[in-house]
């Protein structure tokens, strides 16, 4: 049934890239192969880096000012005549604002609809509660017909954005502000639906997606320093769901932790919770948002106090280590 | 049901007008439809289909550019269905025109139609766009007024608002959108039948007459060009019609004056056929009074 991951060597020393750069460049560089690719802002450009597109396309480049359930009906009409937009905004304005235009007229007809959601996660440049996004990926791993992908690195992205043009299904793609270690080689291959073994171990199979994976990878390292030898497995691919991968790693280990820049009920955790009750059930922690609202604040003070640095990853395998002995 | 296909392909020139009684007896033929398939379904709309009833049928006999056996021909016209619940008027008047069969009529609302309680744009040939949640459909006509423009593309698009789910905020963004992007190719046609489905809270009960309201006038001040129309009255709706197609430099809303229930004595303004299914009499005597001006008689009634 599996044997589907193989083991990906990372770059740990890779330079911290902001993804939303990498996204604005990666729209310009698809742009000369795609002569359909549009893309449609809500009066966001210079934050998500959409600008850099418009000032390569200005003629692609359509501003429809601050109406987010506007521009999702426009875009899907847009993709009637054949046309591939992408959409700027940011991912809580997407998947709660927009969110019923989202099914009514790009899911359920499947149009072909790219869907990008920056400033993702709780790390939105001092914003807070209100552009903090930490159910996105919930919400759109229920909506049938959205392929929903989480890169962990801007090499990642620009894999994931190439195989978002060579498909024809709306794509919810998750992104982050801030610049954050590339960990892919620049020659990745990024396949939809497909899991990435980043590490491989036996104590503990630690599991991540987006640019929480860096954390995990960081959490990987603390916990071998103290003789623990865990597997790290990177999803960016909510929907579809790797859930060869995810078996194997818990037969191999015996034992996950699940950490996401997302909430816990519905996003990762939720997800691989799910596949292991049904297929081989096995101990748990899940490390995300918990069930509450956030707050404005500075990167580190905000993933301290809310429990999603390498420190806490590493805490909550330490615990599920002990109590399993 | 002996009632033929309509089964022509050309579309009409302004030269092919079609001539007013015949729109009328076209008319007539879709109301009778209407009702026998939401008598059958058990189900569906009733005030709403008929109020928006001559409109379409002055569309797609007499103005679309449309072709039944390609319908997703490039070229052709969009139009949106936003008052999603009143599909059953809109497939009523595509089987006429010839997109499927007529007898496809009698599984409206049924498990595996094609002709979903709301349209489906997966489902049926001749839809281009699914709606059905109120406020939507504005904004894809400005997707497709906007992606014919990019692709210099003749067509235009026609989106039929209800006057109801113009209180949904997201029409303004579309109408602002639209005004901003100068869409000559964009016609919002709105059927102001005037009765919401509950209405307003007032002292000792309900009413169904508007709140303090003036779509022309904020259509207007949106940017739009607006004509206004008998929208039950062939003649002033393809004047309406004719004037939003020569209309440049601004999309144009063509504000139809409806009656919900047109065209059946006892439902006519009475907000009790929004979504009421007629009895086996009431069916009879729709037909009956629909008789009257229908192009073929009807054998069974």
């Amino acid at each position: 049934m599996i044997d589907a991951t193989t083991l990906v060597s990372t770059t740990s020393t890779g330079q911290p890239v902001a993804m939303r750069e990498a996204w604005g460049q990666g729209l310009v560089d698809l742009a000369h192969q795609y002569f359909d690719l549009l893309v449609l802002d809500g009066d966001l450009a210079n934050s998500t880096r959409a600008d850099i597109f418009a000032a390569a396309y200005p003629d692609r480049f359509l501003e429809m000012g601050i109406a987010e359930q506007n521009m999702i009906g426009v875009a899907a009409g847009l993709a009637t005549v054949g046309y591939v937009p992408w959409i700027s905004t940011f991912a809580a304005f997407l998947a709660k604002r927009a969110l019923d235009q989202i099914r009514v007229v790009v899911a359920q007809p499947g149009l072909n609809v790219k869907l990008c959601g920056s400033y993702s996660g709780i790390l939105t440049s001092k914003t807070g509660k209100t552009h903090q996004a930490v159910q996105d990926l919930a919400v759109f791993r229920s909506m049938p017909g959205v392929v929903t992908i989480a890169p962990a690195d801007a090499v990642e992205l620009r894999g994931a954005m190439a195989a978002m043009m060579e498909m024809t299904e709306p794509v919810y793609l998750r992104l982050t502000r801030d610049p954050s270690p590339t960990i892919f080689p620049p020659d990745h291959h990024f396949q939809i639906g497909r899991a990435v073994l980043l590490r491989g171990g036996r104590d503990i199979g630690l599991i991540g997606t987006g640019v929480q994976t860096v954390r995990v990878l960081e959490a990987a390292e603390l916990l071998r320093a103290e003789g623990v030898d865990a597997a790290v497995l990177h999803l960016p691919t909510l929907k579809p769901l790797d859930l060869g991968a995810i078996v194997q790693v818990a037969a191999q280990t015996g034992a996950i932790v699940t950490a996401e820049d997302h909430s816990v009920l519905g996003g990762l955790g939720s997800a691989v919770a799910e596949t292991l009750a049904e297929h081989r059930p096995t101990p748990m922690r899940r490390i995300g948002w918990r069930d509450t609202y956030g707050e404005s604040g500075p990167n580190d003070a905000l993933l301290e106090k809310y429990g999603l640095t390498p420190g806490h990853i590493a805490a909550a395998a330490r615990e599920l280590l002990q109590a399993l002995r | 049901m002996t009632i033929r296909a309509e089964r022509e392909i050309v579309s009409q020139s302004a030269e092919d007008k079609r001539s007013i009684s015949e729109l009328t007896a076209l008319s007539a033929e879709a109301r009778q439809l209407i009702v026998r398939a939401v008598h059958r379904a058990g189900a569906g709309h009733l005030g709403g289909p008929f109020s928006a009833t001559d409109l379409l049928i002055s569309l797609y006999f007499d103005v679309l550019r449309i072709d039944p056996n390609q319908p997703d021909w490039p070229q052709r016209d969009r139009f949106i269905l936003s008052k999603g619940h009143s599909s059953i008027a809109l497939y009523a008047v595509l089987a006429m025109r010839g997109f499927f069969p007529i007898e496809e009529l009698d599984t409206f609302d049924q498990i595996d139609s094609r002709l979903q309680g709301h349209p489906d744009m997966t489902k049926l040939p001749g839809l281009d766009m699914s709606t059905g949640s109120l406020g939507q459909g504005l904004s894809p006509g400005v997707g497709m007024a906007l992606g014919a423009r990019l692709r210099n593309l003749g067509f235009r698009t026609w989106v039929m608002l209800g006057d109801g789910e113009i209180q949904e905020g997201q029409v303004w963004e579309a109408a602002f959108t639209a005004a901003r992007y100068e869409l000559d190719n964009l016609i919002a046609i709105l059927d102001f039948n005037g009765l919401p489905q509950f209405g307003w809270p007032q002292a000792g009960g309900f009413t169904r007459e508007r709140p303090i309201d003036d779509p022309a006038a904020k259509f207007r001040a949106f940017g739009w060009h607006v004509v206004e129309c008998d929208g039950h009255d062939h003649p002033s709706i393809r004047a309406a019609f004719d004037q939003a197609m020569v209309h440049s430099g601004q999309p144009t809303l063509v504000l139809a004056h409806t009656v919900k229930g047109k065209g059946v004595s006892f439902m006519e303004g009475d907000f009790n056929w929004h979504a009421k299914v007629p009895t086996d009499a009431e069916l009879q005597q729709a037909l009956s009074e629909l008789n009257g001006t229908a192009s073929r008689p009807n054998p069974e009634a």
